[in-house]
């Protein structure tokens, strides 16, 4: 009996060094974002300030374009996910039936090819079209990304769910899309969840492709992170305000979604191989 | 490989035919053509003019003329590209076996009842959602010579102050800890997902016949959980060959060139010096590589699959 509660507290205090990275990491991140300047500067280092320095975060959303970034962020991952589902979700549930599970190959080589090699060619197609200024390119870039994650995640979903009533709707005369529409589509609204929440967090996280292709005006959030780090000798407080704002919508899809994020990532790396 | 297959087949006649005899199948082709057509455009029509463009010279701006193999042999020559690609295998190295066996510790803790598991592992999991950039940008403020935490941190146990990324002996080290603290939970949760698949029945019997803890893990749960943990090794190495944004938003390549990666030399070929041509061979011979480690990753795993069916 105590030995059996002795273990339970080993393995908790053994979990909680695991999670101590993950916990001190951003604890430290919402310390930088609220200090102010001496505070973060002074050493030995300060957990804890005196004095928050909310206006940190004023400086984040004062500083020009910041807003215009973030609504670049929203209208790019937004169609991305949008386009993707529209196309994926039909593209998952045929892959399923038609048990052609040799075409998950090409989104298997999808995942490997470095996300540069896509880059090259469509910065010139995107040049030729005239349309590198507007969000387009972004948009369609990052369906590279969002396409094979919705496609990979139904295909799995769809696999599982019963072919039966399908069946007794193909025999009462439904046709494919009908049956596709009214049966699978209502039964597959959790895989769906899934695979919206993996696409618009990834898409969100996107840096490389928003580093090339964006102008001033058509900049993502993470690359006006980036920017921001790069050119402009900003404190680290507002810094650190920034690269929470940006990460924050991210981290609470994470906390409430937990369980389907879990559940989205382990059957597709499982079926990965 | 945009096939052009949406024939109508007739669904409904199926309905009317309603035989027992002759069941056409619905068809499923119309479902998936369009992210064909899309899957064509932005995947295989881009590979293709890779392809083409590496047996070109062209730099932007300037007139394109055709090469042939010129800029592979111009690869094959040039030591900054050998150089990138020690620094790529180091880095993926280190970037696979680190997290692999602490995910795989991690993992094992997680399987057993601890108290509060979810948070817990809600919390081990953030790390991997997290935009890159962001947390880049404040592990560049954590590794600061001067006033970064980790050296206060160390100071603590009586460490020396360490340069972190800006030194070109500890970049590439100082990276894989990023690395590593980002992408361990996804290793973690492969191999998780592994243990939950594990039948309990062996372990009561070898319970039975004294078998310790140790060797309870080392002869039936490390066997079972092989092929999970395959997975996780050959998704790994994918990912941290392509590494791109913490390297790029924190080092850009540097101190110098000390952790410019194939990727990051990439980058700075196609877009910093505009040089198409020999960028794309070199996305095209970086890209084979990453096949190659890859084929190789799943070969063993066959094999070790074959291996368990004979021994079985």
């Amino acid at each position: 009996m105590s030995s059996q509660l002795l273990n339970r507290i080993g393995l908790f205090f053994a979990a909680l060094v695991f999670v101590s990275p993950a916990i001190l990491f951003f604890l430290w991140m919402i310390s930088l974002s609220l200090k102010f300047e001496i505070d973060n500067g002074a050493y030995p280092p300060i957990l804890i300030p005196e004095r928050f320095a909310w206006s940190n975060y004023a400086k984040v959303f004062e500083e020009n374009n910041f807003l215009l970034c973030l609504w670049n962020s929203v209208l790019v991952t937004g169609t991305a996910t949008l386009l993707a589902l529209l196309i994926g979700v039909p593209a998952g549930y045929g892959i399923a039936r038609l048990k052609a599970e040799r075409s998950a190959v090409v989104i298997m080589i999808a995942r490997m090819t470095p996300g540069l090699s896509y880059l090259i060619p469509l910065f010139l197609l995107f040049q030729w079209f005239g349309i590198l200024g507007t969000l387009w390119p972004q948009i369609i870039i990052h369906l590279v990304v969002t396409v094979p994650i919705v496609v990979w995640v139904m295909i799995g979903y769809f696999e599982t769910t019963p072919m039966e009533l399908e069946e007794a709707a193909n025999i009462d005369g439904a046709t494919s899309w009908q049956v596709f529409r009214l049966v699978a589509l209502p039964i597959a609204k959790p895989g769906i969840v899934v695979a919206f929440i993996l696409s618009v967090i990834f898409s969100w996280n996107n840096f490389v492709f928003g580093v090339v292709l964006a102008s001033r005006e058509t900049r993502t959030l993470p690359v006006a992170v980036y920017n921001m780090l790069s050119y402009e000798q900003v404190s680290w407080g507002p810094l650190a305000a920034a690269a929470l704002v940006v990460t924050l919508p991210v981290l609470v899809l994470t906390m409430f979604a937990q369980r389907q994020i879990v559940a989205g990532l382990t059957a597709g790396a499982v079926k990965g191989g | 490989m945009s096939a052009t297959t949406p024939e109508q087949t007739g669904v409904t006649m199926q309905a009317t035919e309603g035989s027992q005899t002759i069941r056409l199948a619905p068809n499923y082709w119309p479902f998936v053509v369009p992210a064909l057509v899309v899957v064509g455009a932005v995947i295989v029509f881009p590979w293709a003019f890779t392809l083409w463009m590496s047996v070109n010279r062209w730099t932007l701006g300037q007139s394109r003329s055709f090469a042939g193999m010129e800029n592979y042999l111009r690869l094959a020559g040039d030591p900054r590209f050998w150089e990138s690609l020690v620094h790529t295998l180091s880095y993926t190295f280190l970037s696979v076996v680190t997290p692999m066996f602490l995910g795989t510790v991690a993992a094992l803790i997680f399987d057993a009842k601890v108290p509060l598991r979810g948070l817990l592992r809600g919390i081990f999991v953030m790390p991997m959602m997290a935009t890159p950039v962001a947390v880049a940008l404040v592990w560049t403020m954590m590794f600061h010579p001067q006033l970064g935490v980790l050296n206060y941190l160390l100071s603590l146990v009586g460490i020396p102050a360490q340069e972190w990324i800006f030194n070109a002996n500890t970049v590439i080290p100082s990276l894989v800890a990023v690395e590593t603290w980002q992408w361990t939970p996804l290793v973690m949760l492969i191999v998780l997902g592994g243990l939950a698949s594990v039948p309990r029945e062996p372990f009561e019997s070898a319970e039975i016949d004294g078998a310790n803890a140790w060797q309870q893990f080392r002869y039936l749960t490390l066997p079972m959980i092989a092929p999970f943990l395959m997975i996780a090794v050959i998704i790994r190495t994918i990912d941290a060959l392509k590494s791109f944004d913490i390297i790029y938003a924190m080092t850009q390549g540097g101190p110098g060139t000390a952790s410019e990666t194939i990727n990051i030399y990439l980058y700075n070929t196609a877009f910093s010096y505009y040089d198409i041509g020999y960028g794309s061979a070199m996305a095209v011979v970086f890209f084979t590589v990453i096949v190659a480690l890859s084929f190789i990753l799943l070969m063993l795993r066959q094999r070790s699959q074959w291996a368990d069916a004979e021994g079985k």
